[in-house]
């Protein structure tokens, strides 16, 4: 196995397709385990962390701008980045230990397509976009359309993601993702869910988005939770369709971690909480900030 | 197999070794470097016994690869000590037994070094999740989350 750290992303685009069976990384934190798992280790590792733009975290006061391999510490530590993202930058603040936070990366997470991933949900309801670089340039995915399936992406062997951009959040929104599993600490989700709302004038609910994770081969929305929210003030009996249509949303798998019953109930339970801090954090944000 | 030359800087040294590219940092710092404070327990990025600091950030040593060092400022537990006097750390995690069979105890100051650099007053809570990726299966937790403390109360002067 051969390491390359290539400095640009034309670099690494050539690096990745003249060797077939070169693979990307950027903190190793799941290809490490995968290979001492006994997954075949690639002919040429492709480290993208010595790419400037890969490793930055930058607002243009439009838009963030995130570097697919830029520690997900970074989004817990920046001061500005979870005050506008609470709900993402505490999904970014639940993967593994600081040990893990120091390496890994959103670009990883989303990459390494587990269904648990627990970025996903949170970038999903906030409509993040990945710009993906190849051999032909570069092109944007829209987050939810980039896992096909457990380990499978829609990305070709050939291209790797650049950066995400997050539009700033507008005023009277918020977002929220939680993350349900047996200990405080280091673990796989159970069931993850993310919500973000923006609030009309009159305090109504004007746009929402729900997303569950670990329920269902991918993230998946949640559309009837989503139409029963817009117009409404999240009253008890909104919240509780939010609930039911969550747990009809999910697909998911009886493991150790939970049965399908109890996955299916805690995403209606999980849904239903991130609903409610995500319109908190929307009255909080009035629009002077 | 060609070796890979790398230059970083460990314990305030420069040093350089050889090493093949899929060496883990780890690794390469016990056989090629002679550091063996660094121990590996999982290999995999969850017990934290291979914690040592990179660019002052803390990191799982086996999740390294040893190439990745190049360039890189490293701090491992054998650099803790300053001039063959204890760290705070270390002699409160001593005084304070610790530790039992003390194989995950260089990770464990490494990780509360990392929290104590960046936060001198850390609460009982803030200890617990920064050290929630290491793992020690003697003391029951109870006697290094006291050490941390009194160690930082030391480190502030009180």
């Amino acid at each position: 196995m051969k390491y390359v750290a290539p400095s640009s992303v034309e670099e690494a685009a050539s690096l990745l397709s003249s060797s077939p069976s070169a693979q990307v990384f950027a903190g190793a934190t799941d290809v490490v385990p995968q290979i001492r798992a006994g997954r075949p280790a690639p002919d040429v590792l492709v480290d993208l962390k010595k790419i400037k733009e890969l490793v930055a975290l930058n607002s243009d006061g439009e838009k963030w701008t995130v570097g697919a391999a830029t520690p997900t510490a970074y989004l817990t530590e920046d001061e500005a980045f979870s005050h506008e993202f609470p709900g993402l930058s505490e999904a970014a603040g639940l993967i593994g230990s600081d040990q893990i936070q120091n390496r890994s990366s959103l670009g990883g997470n989303l990459c390494n397509a587990s269904p648990a991933a627990d970025s996903v949900p949170a970038m999903v309801v906030n409509e993040v976009r990945a710009v993906v670089a190849g051999p032909n340039g570069t092109r944007v995915l829209d987050v939810s359309e980039v896992v096909t399936g457990p380990g499978q992406t829609a990305l070709d062997d050939d291209e790797f993601i650049v950066e995400f951009e997050i539009d700033k959040m507008p005023s009277r929104s918020g977002d929220a993702y939680l993350r349900m599993i047996p200990r405080t600490e280091m673990d796989i989700a159970v069931v993850g869910a993310g919500a973000r709302v923006t609030l009309a004038d009159d305090g109504s609910i004007e746009q929402a988005v729900l997303a569950l994770g670990a329920v269902a081969p991918t993230v998946v929305r949640i559309p009837d939770a989503e139409q029963a929210l817009v117009g409404s003030t999240a009253d008890e009996e909104t919240l509780n369709a939010v609930a039911a249509a969550a747990s009809e949303a999910c697909d998911p798998i009886d493991d150790k971690r939970g049965t399908v019953e109890y996955r299916k109930q805690v995403a209606g339970v999980l849904a239903k909480r991130a609903v409610v801090i995500a319109i908190e954090r929307a009255e909080q944000r009035n629009g002077k900030n | 197999m060609p070796r890979t030359h790398i230059t970083t800087v460990i314990n305030g040294d420069e040093t350089e070794f050889l090493t093949e590219d899929s060496t883990s940092l780890l690794n390469a710092l016990r056989d090629d470097v002679g550091l063996t404070g660094a121990k590996e327990g999982c290999g995999t990025g969850d017990c934290g016994a291979c914690s040592i600091l990179v660019d002052d950030r803390v990191n799982c040593a086996c999740l390294m690869f040893a190439p990745e060092a190049d360039g890189t400022v490293i701090v491992t537990v054998e650099g803790l000590a300053d001039s063959g006097e204890l760290h705070p750390l270390q002699q409160c995690f001593l005084e304070g037994a610790a530790l039992q069979c003390g194989i995950c105890t260089p990770g464990f100051l490494m990780a509360a070094k990392a929290l104590l650099d960046k936060n001198p007053d850390p609460t009982e809570t803030e200890i617990r999740y920064a050290l929630a990726g290491n793992l020690c299966r003697c003391t029951g937790y109870d006697k290094i989350i006291r050490a941390v403390q009194e160690a930082a109360r030391e480190m502030r002067g009180q």
